[in-house]
C-alpha cells in the first residue's frame, strides 16, 4: 500500500480540517483523557518529591531509642523509676546486637539563644559524633561537616542552619560565613560549616534551620552532661530491618537496666523504616489511583473516538460509496478511516502532552521558591510511552468503525440522496 | 464492448425479488445507448451490474473483452476506476472537495501525483468550460456545474464506458440540454456512453433506446435521427 505516500497525508488532513467540527468532538475526549493522565501523573510525582524532599537526608532504614520513667516494677525497683541511657550502651549496643551499621548518641539543649553581635536568635544546640551524618546526612551548604578530632580535642566549632546565619550575620548575605564566631550561653563557637537543611524536612529536636550542632565532646563538657546520653541513633545493616535490630537493642537495654523485660514504656523507639515505608504505601496508593482515573478517562475518550468515528462513518454512507464507485478499494477505505482515527488521537493527545506538560511546567517553576526539589515534570519516556499508547489507541478506536465502513458498498451512495 | 448473455439477477429478503430475468444485450464500441424502462423495471439494478457495483447471479458479463465474474472487491474497484467512468443523477460529488480535488479522486486511487492529477483535472474542467470554477466547492455550483464537473470526473481515467444514472434527472430543461450535447459530444469523439433514463426526451437524444419492462428487454430500437424527437425540442425534456 502507499502507505507513506504524501498525497495519502494530505488526504487525511485535507478530511480532517474540511469537517472541523467533527474532528474537534472526536479529538476532545482524547485531548481530555491524556491531559489529565499526564497532569495526575505530574501532580502526584510533585507531592512526592515534594514530601520526598523533607525526608531527604535521612536514612530510610534508622530508628531512634529515647529512655522514659519504666511502666513496671522489677527485681525489687518499684514502677515510674528514671533510668538513662549511657556512652557505654552505645558501645556495647555497636558491639552486641546484630544487624546494626551505626550507632551514635545525642545530646540537646532546646531553647537557647545564640548570640553574634546585636543580633540574637533562639536556636536548639545538639552534641553529636561525626558518624550521625550517617543517620540525617546535614547537606553542607558552606564549609565541612563536624568530625572525629574535633569530638576528640572538644573544640568549640559548630555547624549551624542557614536561619541562623540571616540572623546573626544579616550583612553576609548569601556568602560563606565560616570562620565568624557565635556565643552560646556564654561561650563562643567558631562556624565551620552551613547545613542546607530546609525548614520543612524532618530533623529530630525542631527546625533544622535553627539548629547548632557542636562536637559531642565539646558540648558534653560545656553543658556538664556526663555520661547521659539523650538520644541513641541506629541504622541498620543492609539486610536487616530497622524494627528487628530496635527490638534487639531494646532488650538488651533493658537487660543492662534492670527493667522488666515486658515493659512497654521505658524505652521510646522511633523508626523511619516504618514511615517510609507508611510513605511509600500512601504514594504507591496515590500513583495507583492516578493510573485508573487517567487510563479510565483515556478509555472513555477512545470509546468516545470510536462511537464518533461510527456515527461519522455512517454521515458519510454516501461520501465512501463514492470513493468507492470511483475505484478506492476497500482497504483503501479501511486505511482511510483508521489513519484518520490514529492521526486525530494523536494530534489531540499530543496537544494533551503538550497543554499538561506546561502547566506542570509552571506549577514547577511557581512553587521553585517554596520548595525547591519538587519535581512535576514528567520523564520524556513517560511522554514516548503516553504517545505510543495513543496510537495503540487510535488504531483500536478506529477498528470497529472502519470495518463498517469498508462494509459500505458502492450502490449505498446512489440509494442515498 | 459490452455483451451481457442471459443475466439474472434476484435480491434475497423476505420476499426474493427476481429482477433481471435473462437479458441478452450486446454493446459495441462507440455507440450511444439509452436502457429505458419505468421505475421497478431493473434498468438501475442492471446499470449496476454494467459498472460492477453489483453482482449477478446466472449468465455471463464481457467487458471489454475480460470476463466480469466473481471478481475480489479490490479488482472490480480497478476496473472501475480504470474502464468506467459514472455520472450520476444526484452528482455524488464529495462536498468538502473543491471542483479539482473531485475531479482529480480517482486519480488518487490510481496513484498518481497531486500535482500530475491537479493538472490533469484542471485540464478536464477547461474542456468543459468550467476552468473559473475550479476552486469552487460543489455547494458553490449550479445543478449543471455540478453535473459538468461530475462529467470531467468521470473522464479523467479516460475509460472505455461511460454510465449515467439518469444524468437529467435532477437538472431543469435548460441545462439538461446542455448535459446532454456534452454526452453527443463525447459521444462524437469516439466514447461509448449508456444513458439510464425514463424519460423519452432524454432516450431519444441517444442512438439506440433498449427498453426495459419487468426485468426483460421488450425492445430495442434503433433511433436513427436522434436530434429529431417525437416530442418536439420545448417538451423533449420534462
Amino acid at each position: 500500500m502507499r502507505l507513506f505516500d504524501i498525497d495519502r497525508w494530505e488526504e487525511i488532513f485535507d478530511s480532517l480540517s474540511k469537517n472541523r467540527t467533527r474532528s474537534i468532538l472526536t479529538a476532545f475526549g482524547i485531548f481530555w483523557g491524556v491531559f489529565m493522565l499526564i497532569l495526575l501523573m505530574g501532580g502526584g510525582r510533585g507531592l512526592e518529591t515534594m514530601l520526598g524532599s523533607n525526608l531527604a537526608g535521612f536514612a530510610s532504614n534508622s530508628g531512634f531509642i529515647f529512655a522514659e520513667n519504666t511502666g513496671k516494677p522489677y527485681k525489687g525497683f518499684r514502677r515510674g523509676r528514671y533510668w538513662c541511657i549511657e556512652l557505654n550502651d552505645v558501645k556495647r549496643v555497636k558491639n552486641c546486637v546484630e544487624g546494626v551499621d551505626v550507632a551514635t548518641p545525642i545530646i540537646q539543649n532546646w531553647g537557647g539563644t545564640a548570640m553574634a553581635g546585636n543580633h540574637s536568635c533562639s536556636v536548639t544546640v545538639s552534641g553529636e559524633r561525626s558518624d550521625y551524618a550517617q543517620v540525617d546526612d546535614p547537606k553542607i551548604r558552606f564549609g565541612r561537616p563536624l568530625n572525629d578530632v574535633d569530638d576528640m580535642q572538644h573544640r568549640k566549632v559548630c555547624v549551624v542552619g542557614t536561619r541562623i546565619v540571616e540572623e546573626l550575620f544579616p550583612e553576609l548575605g548569601k556568602e560563606d560565613p565560616c570562620g565568624r564566631f557565635i556565643q552560646l550561653d556564654g561561650v563562643y563557637y567558631c562556624i565551620v560549616g552551613v547545613s542546607g537543611k530546609s525548614a520543612n524536612g524532618i530533623s529530630l529536636g525542631g527546625n533544622a534551620q535553627t539548629m547548632v550542632h557542636l562536637p559531642y565532646g565539646t558540648m558534653q563538657q560545656t553543658y556538664n552532661r556526663g555520661n547521659r546520653v539523650d538520644m541513641l541513633a541506629l541504622t541498620a545493616l543492609p539486610g536487616y530491618k530497622m524494627s528487628d535490630v530496635q527490638a534487639r537493642t531494646e532488650q538488651l537495654l533493658k537487660r543492662a537496666h534492670v527493667i522488666h523485660p515486658e515493659d512497654t514504656e521505658a524505652v521510646m523507639k522511633l523508626n523511619t523504616e516504618a514511615v517510609f515505608a507508611m510513605i511509600d504505601n500512601l504514594f504507591r496508593g496515590v500513583s495507583i489511583l492516578v493510573w485508573m482515573i487517567g487510563l479510565g478517562t483515556l478509555l472513555a475518550g477512545a470509546i468516545g473516538v470510536s462511537n464518533i468515528m461510527i456515527v461519522t462513518v455512517k454521515e458519510r454512507t454516501t461520501e465512501i460509496g463514492i470513493r468507492r464507485a470511483i475505484g478506492a478499494t476497500p482497504l483503501d477505505i479501511l486505511s482511510m478511516v483508521m489513519s484518520e482515527s490514529v492521526v486525530l488521537t494523536l494530534l489531540s493527545g499530543m496537544s494533551g502532552i503538550t497543554l499538561a506538560v506546561l502547566i506542570l511546567q509552571g506549577m514547577e517553576v511557581g512553587l521553585r521558591e517554596t520548595a525547591p526539589d519538587a519535581q512535576f515534570q514528567i520523564s520524556f519516556g513517560v511522554a514516548v510511552g503516553a504517545a505510543s499508547l495513543l496510537a495503540v489507541l487510535g488504531l483500536v478506536a478506529g477498528l470497529a468503525p472502519a470495518i463498517r465502513a469498508m462494509k459500505i458498498k458502492p450502490v449505498d451512495a446512489m440509494r442515498e440522496e | 464492448m459490452i455483451r451481457l448473455t442471459n443475466i439474472h439477477k434476484t435480491y434475497q429478503g423476505a420476499q426474493p425479488l427476481h429482477v433481471l430475468k435473462g437479458i441478452n444485450l450486446h454493446i459495441k464500441k462507440g455507440e450511444f445507448v439509452a436502457v429505458m424502462g419505468a421505475s421497478g423495471s431493473g434498468k438501475s439494478t442492471l446499470l449496476n451490474i454494467l459498472g460492477i457495483l453489483d453482482s449477478y447471479d446466472e449468465g455471463e458479463y464481457m467487458l471489454a473483452g475480460t470476463p466480469i465474474r466473481n471478481l475480489s472487491e479490490t479488482r472490480a474497484a480497478d476496473y472501475r476506476n480504470r474502464m468506467i467512468g459514472f455520472i450520476f443523477q444526484s452528482f455524488n460529488l464529495i462536498s468538502f472537495k473543491n471542483a479539482v480535488e473531485n475531479v482529480a479522486l480517482p486519480l488518487f486511487y490510481q496513484g498518481v501525483g497531486r500535482r500530475k492529477r491537479n493538472q490533469l483535472a484542471l485540464e478536464y474542467l477547461d474542456r468543459l468550460g468550467l476552468k473559473d470554477w475550479a476552486h469552487h466547492y460543489p455547494g458553490e455550483l449550479s445543478g449543471g456545474q455540478k453535473q459538468r464537473v461530475a462529467i470531467a470526473r468521470a473522464l479523467i481515467t479516460q475509460p472505455q464506458i461511460i454510465l449515467a444514472d439518469e444524468p437529467t434527472g435532477a437538472l431543469d430543461s435548460q441545462t439538461s440540454l446542455e448535459v446532454m450535447e456534452i454526452l453527443k459530444d463525447l459521444h462524437r469523439q469516439g466514447l461509448t456512453i449508456v444513458v439510464v433514463t425514463h424519460e423519452s426526451g432524454v432516450a431519444y437524444q441517444t442512438e439506440k433506446i433498449v427498453h426495459i419492462k419487468d426485468g426483460v428487454i421488450e425492445r430495442i430500437e434503433e433511433n436513427l435521427n436522434p436530434d429529431a424527437n417525437p416530442f418536439g425540442i420545448k417538451t423533449q425534456m420534462k
